[in-house]
């Protein structure tokens, strides 16, 4: 055991040792995982990309040149050009902005409710548990196209909307897997600690409950990402998500389709683009979940 | 000849932290007729040492480096793996600790039970059924016939050990080697499956290899005692050799460890701090169900500066009566007063500033601590909330905490994983101490450390308790140490308190027969 230096001076925080966390742990296994820390490097650059469009963008999103017509792949334009002449490379740029901040926006979104909702009902249980988990059930049973057609029919359509008719829907998987680690957390002894501290609800949820289910959400996380940019992939591309001018992979992904036979350089590009990203996003949640699913390994 | 001789073994387990050497040139004998009793904490060793002999350490990261394990003239050590399986089962029996999880929930007792005789003897199903149902009678299983056709649910934990002894006789094993088996189980269990297990060996002719992690079980019933530390046997001989010559300082640190004698007589202390009034926890699973009845009206005083033994059994209600203090439980009824304030009205702020001048440990130290926060967030926790500190001088204050249950200074910054059980219980009581509580409630606060740990962790809690004139509530199922560490003592049986009074009292002249039986199952009864 240990021994003490009596009256030392107090200087705990020059000279303690730094402990490894588990935040620290999880991040030291991802690093060896290569397809994930790649995965995580391509999306980093997708991100860029988004971000910097408007600079990097070799033209302008509106510029046309009805007589280039559509061509395929050359110097001037490294991705072809669509029928009405406009840049690939640009447009799936701008399409990639749309299809990421939906993808990240709607998911924050989802992780928002989701984790309060979950966490509330997990926490407190009974009544008020029953409660919100039937109505997540309720919303689970309803036809999640009917769902959205329906929003845009009622409100028209814009992207904002969008985000919340995915959010909304994405947030009850968010719910139910948070009231279950709440669940089991809450029977867990260092939260009878932290009651009998005289910590409140509120403060016991925050500080002592949602940083220890966080793993299972992280991983959740990077894998609804994916699923919420495909949805607006297969929404676009049945018209009801993003509308002309805005543009996004799906959109992209509509219109090329349609020409597929005649200049499949309209198909390919955006659909490549879509496809890497997804993959990533997987491989990211997968070296995450192997990251964060093994508990306390030092023992 | 011996049955077993184990020479010179070693095993080493590789990692990615370099190679550990978990059993460093181990030699010792079984002999027929005889119970070889393996002693030593976790991480000595000791289960490593028997689980090698059968091939039963997982490989990689396991290796057995080197030595040899003589079992009726073959080295058991070189035998390849099908040579191995039919060794196992029939010739060498196994027993493990947890009989929880060692049936198979979907399969009945019965054919649990016959499926060896089936796969190594060959006997028709009738016939196994026959020695199945004898085997059953032997282990003292008392309706032979239909436990047969229970399924592992139906029965009790002692119970299950009965028939996971009976799975390993089956085959009429020469060697049963049996690893913590009465560790699960309660006290009054232990001696009966201890007895059991003296009692077969005598009947049957065969030798007994026993693990455990305490001396005082095993000095009823071991022939011969190992006793192991880090991978090596330090001292080795019959129990009197080892409990009164003992020559080495590791044994004789661990004979120290057992918790025996009692506090010397305290001052009459009878100012009540804690009034608890026809207390009821009942539980009610659903609404229709009988409710359980945890705790069924209880009622008893906790003087200051007292600690108040609460003992009993697994079921008894005893944890449950220290959360339904601490307001953890939901009280059916009753009144708990603390300094003469009905505890079981409060609400919200009010309940906050008690909570500050009552806190609790709790058994498990590696569940009670939030994973995710260091030793320094951990304490400073309590200690903002109450507002015992500003945040200028917290830094004095955990560092005084830290000295105080004895970590170094310098772990203030590490994870609750990085922490031994006993430092961890440590961090526990720090974080307990840090309100400033006037009562503590300790619910098996070393039930889950090794001996040598919880005879430190004791000595810190009386010693914290003298300092800071705590009243302390302990809760154990354990009698040696209530007895070490209580002034009076409440024995509690399926919810009521059967027996109260002055630790020397209960236990000199205990009243009630369950007392009176709770007594007598104490181990090593000789020793002490």
């Amino acid at each position: 055991m240990t021994t003490l230096q009596a009256s030392e001076p107090v200087d705990l925080l020059e000279h303690a040792e730094q402990g490894a966390s588990l935040w620290r742990d999880a991040w030291q296994r991802l690093r060896k995982n290569k397809m994930a820390v790649g995965g995580g490097i391509t999306l980093l650059l997708f991100i860029l990309m988004a971000l910097l469009t408007p600079w990097l963008a070799p033209y302008s999103y509106e510029a046309q040149n009805l007589d280039l017509g559509a061509s395929p792949p050359s110097a001037a334009h490294w991705l072809g050009t669509d029928v009405f002449g406009r840049d690939v490379l640009t447009q799936v740029m701008y399409g990639g902005r749309v299809s990421l901040a939906v993808g990240f926006i709607a998911t924050a979104v989802a992780l928002l409710i989701g984790v309060t909702w979950g966490a509330v009902a997990g926490y407190v249980g009974g009544r008020v548990d029953a409660v919100m988990m039937r109505i997540v059930d309720i919303l689970y049973a309803l036809p999640f196209m009917i769902f959205i057609v329906l929003l845009m029919v009622v409100f028209g359509r814009n992207v904002l909307l969008l985000f919340l008719a995915i959010g909304a829907v994405e947030w009850l998987t968010m719910a139910r897997i948070m009231r279950s680690q709440v669940q089991s957390l809450r029977q867990q002894e260092f939260v009878e600690a932290a009651i009998s501290l005289g910590l409140s609800p509120a403060a016991i949820i925050r500080r002592h409950v949602i940083p220890n289910a966080l793993g299972p959400i992280i991983v959740y996380t990077t894998l609804t990402i994916p699923s919420v940019m495909l949805l607006e992939a297969f929404l676009s591309f049945l018209g009801l998500g993003i509308q002309p001018p805005e543009s996004s992979w799906g959109l992209l992904i509509n219109y090329g389709v349609e020409t597929m036979e005649e200049y499949p350089w309209l198909l390919i590009f955006p659909g490549l683009a879509l496809t890497t990203t997804l993959f990533s996003l997987n491989f990211l949640g997968d070296g995450l979940r192997d990251a964060l699913d093994v508990r306390g390994s030092k023992d | 000849m011996s049955l077993l001789t184990v020479d010179n073994l070693e095993v080493s387990f590789v990692t990615r932290n370099g190679t550990h050497k978990a059993v460093k040139g181990v030699s010792f004998t079984v002999e027929t007729q005889q119970i070889t009793a393996i002693i030593g904490e976790s991480g000595s060793g000791k289960s490593v040492s028997c689980y090698a002999l059968l091939g039963l350490i997982p490989s990689p990261p396991g290796r057995i480096d080197g030595g040899s394990a003589q079992f009726q003239g073959q080295n058991l050590l070189t035998l390849s793996e099908a040579e191995l399986r039919k060794i196992r089962g029939s010739d060498v029996a196994m027993i493990f600790q947890d009989p929880m999880t060692c049936l198979n929930p979907y399969l009945t007792i019965g054919e649990q039970l016959i499926e060896p005789l089936l796969i190594h003897r060959n006997l028709s199903r009738a016939d196994a059924k026959t020695r199945a149902i004898e085997l059953l009678d032997e282990v003292g299983i008392r309706s032979p016939n239909s436990t047969f056709d229970s399924f592992p649910h139906e029965f009790s934990g002692g119970m299950r050990q009965r028939v996971m002894i009976a799975m390993a006789l089956i085959n009429e094993p020469k060697l049963l080697i049996a690893d913590e088996p009465t560790t699960a189980l309660d006290v009054t269990i232990q001696a009966q499956i201890l007895r059991l297990i003296a009692d077969l060996q005598k009947n049957r002719d065969i030798g007994v290899l026993f693990i455990s992690h305490d001396l005082a079980v095993v000095s009823d019933i071991a022939d011969q005692i190992v006793v192991m530390e880090q991978g090596e046997v330090v001292e080795s001989g019959s129990p009197d050799t080892i409990f009164n010559h003992a020559q080495h300082p590791y044994t004789q640190k661990l004979l120290a460890a057992i918790p025996s004698g009692e506090r010397e007589e305290p001052a009459a202390k009878n100012q009540a701090l804690i009034n608890v009034c026809n207390l009821r926890t009942w539980f009610q699973p659903n609404a229709k169900a009988e409710p359980v009845k945890a705790v069924d009206d209880v009622s008893f005083d906790i003087y200051r500066g007292e600690i108040l033994g609460l003992v009993g059994e697994s079921g008894s209600g005893k944890s449950t009566l220290g959360r339904s203090i601490m307001r953890l439980a939901p009280i059916t009824s009753g009144q708990v007063t603390f300094d003469e304030t009905h505890l079981t009205g409060l609400e919200g702020r009010n309940l906050k500033e008690f909570r500050s001048r009552m806190q609790m440990i709790f058994q498990d130290p590696f569940a009670s601590l939030n994973p995710r926060m260091t030793v320094y967030d951990t304490l400073a926790e309590p200690l903002l909330l109450h507002g015992i500190c500003q945040r200028a001088n917290l830094d004095r204050h955990i560092a005084k905490l830290m000295d105080d249950v004895g970590l170094a200074r310098n772990f203030i910054r590490k994870y609750p994983h990085e922490f031994s059980g006993g430092q961890r219980q440590r961090i526990a009581i720090g974080r307990a101490l840090a309100t400033q509580p006037e009562f503590i409630v300790a619910d098996e606060p070393v039930s889950a450390l090794d001996v040598t740990i919880q005879a430190q962790i004791l000595d810190l809690l009386m010693a914290l308790g003298r300092e800071h004139n705590l009243t302390m509530l302990f809760v154990s199922h354990d009698m040696a140490v209530i007895r070490h560490i209580a002034d009076r003592v409440l024995v509690m049986y399926h919810g009521k308190i059967v027996e109260a009074g002055p630790v020397k009292q209960v236990f000199n002249n205990p009243a009630e027969p369950y007392t009176q039986s709770l007594l007598s199952s104490i181990p090593g009864a000789a020793i002490m």
